[in-house]
């Protein structure tokens, strides 16, 4: 519960972060005082200043607006598109649609998921909706997956059986018996997919296929620290720990809530 | 004996021969650079990494750029202008080499004038002898260069890289195997590593003092820093971050060699392209843009402003930086009188080198104080050769024109900012026309003039030559009048 609490007050914390930068940052981030450039922290800038002149805790509040943003579209596009496939070859157990659906699968997840990244990026251009673009495809086959697995042994059960035998189609036993009963599982994967989605955005635009510049973005701030780093070392480390804290968090919460919502880890204890 | 003088036995052992080693100077050198040459024949590629490695060490020309950028006699010892400034005779070198053996004579002259020339050459600068009717052989030592129209410029022509003297015979395998003249034959490349030449010991001039000369090529910024904290390269020219040269000044063991290069570094406008074919509104991006702050943010203080397409270690510059100087409320007032009260939203596509990633930052934020919205693209150079350069297909872009002398691509009308009005075409024609040098000063000066008038670009500063070197390193040239690295003069202090 320890863990579980931790990584609730760390994503909180950067959620927070988000959200007040929506209204309020030490700093504008798209003004720049050259004059005041690669500061080390101090009160006015508790994180310093870049080589720019910008405040970097300012940019490190408005990054995580766009990693999260990323991350949670990416994840929203994943359960959209693959929760629904994975309904739909559940109920379809061994027949051409489950078939279909899954070797589908299985091509998306027989590609390395950050090189294609790169490959739509590069193809498309790079920006901040094709990042989102490129993670969300390869959320889809985890969640159909994660779906289909928990939905198959449900149609099994005996309630399952009664709602048959009183008349209800494949569809709507799937919305309305399914969903709700792999919900918890969806939360948990969601969880892990956002973590993840946080670490491709962040390494897709350290190669500068992210979110572009003005916008602030924390794999950005990394790479640009790269030559920096032997004299103006807090231009790594800040943008560096927001991600591990974002990481941390996300991983820990997931771990969390796998152990009070999952119904098989709950009966075991 | 205790282990602790064991230690001190050891110690001085290995001061000895440390010792012993530093007596004798060194004759080898490793030479860091950025970028790797795609072949390694100058005369047929664009790609400056080519010279930088080739020029002056393996392949000369008729003559030659010095380190301050004046024109040196080179494999000619002297040549004779006809009255009419039609004919050039050059006089060449007698006894020179090729270093597969075979004698340069004038003959080989005529071949790399004539293959440079040609209707179907691959020469990256064809504009460069644009000028030349006829290469004729006198004599083995002796070629006569008849030109279509009184060119003052031809020996400033023919001592850049794409023209040097190739032998005939070793063009088949020119672009793997460079056979030249010059103080240093080529040896071995390892593709994506290193270039390695050795001393030309039948070299006709001023022998070589290294007997080795190692190029390696390192890309990332990160990567450079560590190699030459490392002391794994001895010379790093053309360093890539300029953020790191206060830590090699700082370094005893390092030298910083600051000078400036020709290279103009601007901030293209789409001239053809609205609205930026509207003058007042090239005007406003040009008061809009802070020069001192760009250089300081983007090349940590390292570079000279202008304010026109010169150099200004030129004797022919004019300073123009005040026509064009910052200030944000005339540009908001040309903005409006061009229509643009509300400001307008553009695109702004930066290649690769940091001048252009850093500034490019800047830019948009200096530009968005006057209303003026940019989207950023970040782009590769092959992309970016496709889509600005050839495509067209940019509102702003920024980039640093190297080659000296280029004021001249301000008459190409289909150049990538689409500028070639016929008032400066008509003042080009007069400067190729012009031999004398007060009025070809005063032709280049009003050059200049036009086109900071015009405000076809906004000119942001001259690019600095920055390279660092072992502090024992001498004979390197501060300044890059041309891309090179001429080695053929460096030596290692005792």
């Amino acid at each position: 519960m320890i863990a579980f609490r931790l990584g609730l007050f760390l994503v909180l914390v950067v959620l927070g972060a988000a959200a007040v930068s929506l209204v309020w940052v030490p700093q504008d981030v798209g003004a720049m005082a050259i004059a005041n450039k690669l500061k080390p922290p101090t009160l006015a800038h508790p994180m310093g200043t870049d080589h720019f002149g910008r405040d970097v805790l300012s940019m490190i509040m408005v990054g995580a607006r766009t990693s999260i943003a990323v991350a949670l579209v990416a994840v929203g596009i994943g359960m959209g598109v693959g929760v629904p496939l994975g309904l739909a070859a559940a109920a379809n157990r061994g027949g051409w649609l489950d078939e279909i659906i899954m070797r589908g699968n299985d091509l998306v997840f027989a590609f390395p998921s950050l090189v294609i990244a790169i490959l739509i990026t590069a193809t498309f251009g790079p920006s901040a909706v094709n990042a989102i673009l490129a993670i969300g495809i390869f959320n889809i086959p985890v969640f159909a997956r994660v779906t289909r697995g928990a939905a198959l042994s449900l149609w099994t059960r005996d309630w399952v059986m009664a709602a048959r035998v009183a008349g209800k189609g494949r569809v709507r036993i799937s919305v309305e018996h399914i969903l709700p009963n792999v919900a918890n599982l969806l939360i948990v994967q969601g969880t892990i997919q956002f973590s993840l989605g946080i670490l491709a955005e962040a390494g897709l635009s350290y190669v500068g296929l992210g979110a572009q510049p003005p916008t602030p973005s924390w794999g950005r701030m990394l790479a640009e620290s790269q030559t920096m780093i032997s004299f103006a070392p807090h231009l790594a480390i800040f943008p560096g720990l927001a991600i591990l804290f974002t990481v941390l968090g996300l991983n820990l919460l997931g771990d969390g809530l796998r152990d009070a919502l999952d119904p098989r880890l709950r009966r075991s204890r | 004996m205790t282990v602790a003088s064991i230690h001190r036995g050891l110690f001085s052992l290995l001061a000895l021969t440390a010792t012993m080693s530093m007596a004798e100077a060194k004759t080898d050198i490793i030479v860091g650079m950025q970028l790797e040459p795609p072949h390694l024949d100058p005369t047929s590629a664009a790609a400056g990494a080519i010279d930088s490695v080739l020029y002056a060490n393996v392949f000369e020309g008729l003559t030659r750029f010095a380190a301050d950028g004046s024109i040196l006699p080179g494999l000619a010892q002297s040549w004779d202008i006809s009255a009419d400034g039609l004919t050039y005779t050059f006089k060449l070198h007698p006894g020179v080499k090729f270093h597969d053996g075979t004698d340069m004579t004038a003959e080989d002259v005529k071949f790399s004038l004539d293959r440079a020339r040609a209707a179907d050459s691959q020469n990256a600068q064809k504009a460069l002898f644009a000028g030349i009717a006829d290469v004729a052989v006198v004599d083995p030592t002796t070629v006569k260069v008849t030109l279509s129209a009184p060119n003052g410029a031809l020996p400033f022509n023919l001592a850049w890289g794409d023209a040097v003297i190739v032998a005939p015979e070793s063009i088949e395998g020119i672009k793997q195997n460079p056979i030249g003249t010059g103080a240093f034959k080529f040896d071995a490349w390892v593709q994506g590593d290193k270039i390695d030449l050795v001393k030309n010991a039948a070299y006709w001039g001023t022998p070589a003092k290294l007997d080795k000369v190692t190029f390696k090529f390192i890309s990332d910024p990160t990567a450079a820093f560590a190699s030459v904290m490392a002391e794994d390269v001895h010379v790093f020219a053309g360093f890539p971050a300029p953020e790191n040269l206060a830590q090699f000044a700082a370094d005893p063991r390092f030298q910083v060699l600051v000078g400036s290069t020709e290279g103009e570094t601007i901030l293209a406008m789409n001239n053809k392209q609205p609205p930026f074919d509207n003058l007042k509104v090239r005007q406003a991006v040009s008061h809009a843009i802070d020069r001192q702050a760009i250089i300081d943010g983007a090349m940590f203080g390292y570079g000279t402003p202008i304010g026109t397409h010169f150099a200004p270690h030129n004797p022919d510059y004019l300073d123009l930086t005040a026509q064009s100087a910052f200030d944000p409320a005339k540009a908001k007032a040309l903005l409006a009188e061009a229509g643009f009260a509300d400001g307008f939203t553009t695109t702004l596509k930066l290649p690769p080198p940091s001048y252009a990633r850093r500034g490019g930052e800047i830019i948009a934020a200096q530009l968005r104080e006057v209303g003026i919205q940019t989207e950023i693209t970040n782009l590769e150079w092959a992309q970016w050769l496709e889509e600005v350069f050839k495509g067209k297909n940019f509102g702003l872009t920024i980039v640093s024109h190297t080659e000296p002398a280029d004021i001249n691509i301000y008459a190409r009308e289909d150049y990538y900012f689409q500028y070639g009005t016929p008032a400066f075409k008509a003042l080009m024609a007069d400067l190729n026309n012009a031999t004398d040098p007060a009025k070809r000063s005063d032709i280049l000066k009003a050059a200049q003039k036009m086109i900071a008038d015009d405000a076809v670009n906004a000119y942001l500063f001259q690019l600095a030559a920055l390279s660092v070197a072992n502090a024992k390193v001498q004979g390197l040239w501060v300044n890059a009048p041309t891309q090179a690295t001429d080695l053929t003069a460096v030596s290692w202090a005792e």
